[in-house]
């Protein structure tokens, strides 16, 4: 048993410096062959819905659907990689802000909600994103003030308002639902958009019968975003939010604001977070409270952990697995609680860091391993 | 420059400071001394803002520092070291120290997501065409045009400022080779001076050093010598807290003796080294005089 372990933990060695090696030398290239490799491959993903590759494509689900999902999730990821990865701060309960901005879209844009006035699609997603923001300022206010666990448990709460409200009030008409979630249509679009292609394959792109547009439309929020975030991260505010992460109290002795910087790391995580709900419930067009569970949160989490908190391009596999899985293996769904949980044990034995750590930790782990032994 | 004005701190049951009173001047290295749990570090932390004084007042250049926030109390121009270290250890040497820079900058969140605070760049500081032919040249042609046309963001200029800064403290405390290194890496000798690099970064008035040579061996000691003489000759006043007596005595304008949370005696390193009361303090008083 313990010959397995160690021939287990040997090959993961391997692939790990094999990563860090592929990662180097994708650094050392000039910049314009990365940045022409980078649009390949973003080309690659527009197009992959076409592609129709075997293995990949999903025979059970409309794979371009399972491509929407995953994006959602990337975006999720994104959102929650803010939070826990860069700023630290433990948030179980991610979904809150999802169901919020997915609610206010709901609420504004459909005929059927108490808000009988309907506001197109456009005008509802901004306004989902300011109020999922506002919702993480409000939380964060008064709960940025816990540390560690018991932020944990406050967000854990909030996530479960969010579900318990929204299956309560009736101005998300209980547990009935609202249909009719305003998807972006053609009629909405501004003028300078008429050269869009609205008709693929003969079918309107924004519609259940060819949901292509809803991918791309989550694929391009996804890029920005990631490319959002990860200025923020090569700035003065991603260096305050690893140092908060690091030390609090000696970042705020040598002038950060760290109160600040953990509002702005919760608000931009809840803005990510309802943004992605808005966008996910504009394509399924019908919302109750079923698909906010404390369980799909606690999934976010581990789909970040498990991708490797702190990387956005690990938090995106994370995630993409998490989406992509139960639809390829349709086994899977009823296990997925089960194969993560143990995969997320598997991973703190042997691979802590994740499948794509940021590099820091790799580092840090790696120290820890060795320093491991001599104690 | 420094005054702290009658100080006292009681923690529950335990007078930690009582009525301390001293002041640091300008352009001086003051030292503050005493026993262990004479009360030296609350002091330093009742000036940084960690502990807030029972009553009494300190103000720094005429402001009261008492009731600021403590990013706020390092923004005035205060900053500090620790007595165990605790530096950022998964950030590079590098990182901690412009961490310590971006105390003085004026990005803000919005600024750095979308960076159109642009500030024109003069000719030369443009950026250079050096690819010789080929895609990479035409890319750094386009970056040129694009800068002459648009200027730089404000946060490209101040993190090419505040690299630059970092550099040179790296290099003023002798550890720039080691920049890219983790600090958790770096060796407990070179933690320590990444500390004061880091706390030189934040552009103090005033820098208070918590017993930085603790563990050091002399060669090294000499060197934190030299080292915080240099400081005070770009014009940081130095309140220094230090157990051992030689390094006090040789590098000190003024000291100040503290025990049980009272300030004893205060003068210059000979008068102090002569005042009974500080020698009792260290030495303690011979049963017969008692």
């Amino acid at each position: 048993m313990n010959a397995l372990l160690e021939s287990a933990r040997r090959a993961d060695e391997r692939r790990a410096k094999a990563a860090i090696g592929i990662r180097d030398r994708w650094s050392s290239l000039p910049r314009p062959w990365r940045i022409a490799v980078l649009i390949a491959f973003i080309a690659l993903l527009y197009s992959l819905p076409g592609l129709d590759i075997p293995l990949i494509t999903t025979p059970d689900t409309d794979f371009t659907s399972v491509l929407f999902l995953c994006a959602v999730y990337v975006l999720v990821a994104v959102g929650l990689n803010v939070v826990i990865g860069l700023a630290g701060l433990l948030d179980l309960g991610y979904i809150g802000f999802y169901a919020v901005g997915a609610y206010t879209v709901a609420i504004l844009g459909s005929p059927n909600s108490p808000v009988v006035v309907k506001y197109p699609w456009i005008v509802c997603v901004p306004i989902a994103i300011a109020v999922a923001m506002l919702s993480g300022v409000i939380l964060g206010w008064p709960t940025l003030r816990l540390r560690g666990d018991y932020l944990a448990i406050v967000t854990l709460g909030f996530g479960e308002i969010i579900r318990v409200f929204a299956l309560n009030s009736d101005i998300t008409n209980g547990n009935r639902g609202i249909n009719a979630v305003p998807t972006p249509s053609e009629a909405d679009w501004p003028s300078w958009m008429t050269w869009f292609p609205t008709i693929h394959e003969g079918r309107p792109v924004f519609s259940v019968s060819s949901v292509i547009g809803f991918y791309w439309l989550a694929l391009t929020v996804v890029i920005i975003c990631m490319l959002g975030v990860r200025r923020l991260e090569r700035s003065r505010v991603g260096r305050s939010w690893l140092a908060i992460r690091e030390d609090e109290e000696a970042a705020e002795l040598m002038g950060v604001p760290t109160f600040k910087y953990k509002l702005w790391a919760f608000a931009i995580g809840a803005a990510l977070g309802g943004l992605s709900g808005a966008l996910f419930f504009s394509k399924q067009t019908f919302i109750n409270a079923q698909g906010f569970d404390l369980f799909t949160s606690i999934l976010w989490v581990a789909a970040v952990v498990i991708g490797g908190a702190g990387n956005q391009l690990g938090v995106a596999v994370g995630a993409i697995l998490l989406a992509y899985l139960p639809e390829r293996f349709r086994e899977f769904t009823d296990y997925r609680l089960l194969i993560f949980g143990v995969a997320l044990i598997v991973m703190t034995i042997f691979r802590p860091q994740g499948l794509l750590p940021s590099r820091r930790r790799t580092v840090e782990l790696e120290d820890r391993a060795k320093e491991a032994p001599v104690a | 420059m420094l005054e702290v004005d009658n100080v006292t701190i009681r923690f529950g049951g335990v007078v930690a400071l009582d009525g301390v009173d001293f002041v640091v001047r300008e352009g001086e290295i003051l030292g503050l001394i005493g026993p262990n749990g004479a009360g030296k570090t609350t002091c330093f932390n009742a000036i940084t803002g960690v502990a807030k004084p029972t009553k009494g007042a300190i103000r720094f250049n005429g402001e009261s520092v008492a009731g600021r926030k403590r990013y706020k109390i390092t923004r005035l121009g205060i900053a500090r070291t620790f007595q165990n270290i605790r530096l950022f250890p998964e950030m590079t040497a590098l990182e901690n120290v412009l961490v310590g820079a971006d105390a003085r900058h004026k990005t803000s969140v919005v600024g750095a997501l979308l960076r159109v605070y642009r500030v024109p760049v003069k000719r030369h500081e443009l950026a250079e065409v050096t690819a010789t032919g080929g895609l990479a040249r035409l890319a750094q042609q386009a970056r040129r045009t694009g800068q002459r046309f648009f200027g730089l963001s404000r946060h490209t200029l101040e993190e090419r400022a505040a690299r630059a800064k970092a550099t040179e403290l790296l290099r003023l405390v002798g550890i720039d080779v080691r920049a890219g290194e983790l600090a958790r890496n770096l060796s407990y000798g070179e933690q320590r001076r990444l500390e004061i690099a880091r706390a030189l970064a934040t552009e103090p008035g005033l820098l208070c050093l918590d017993e930085p040579a603790a563990g050091f061996n002399p060669a090294e000691k000499e060197e934190l010598l030299a080292l915080i003489r240099k400081i005070r000759d770009t014009g940081v006043t130095v309140l220094l807290i230090e157990h051992d007596m030689r390094l006090v005595m040789g590098v000190t304008d003024r000291i100040v003796v503290m025990e049980f949370g009272k300030k004893i005696a205060e003068g210059t390193p000979a008068e102090v080294r002569e005042n009974p009361k500080v020698i009792a303090a260290y030495l303690g008083v011979p049963a017969d005089a008692a």
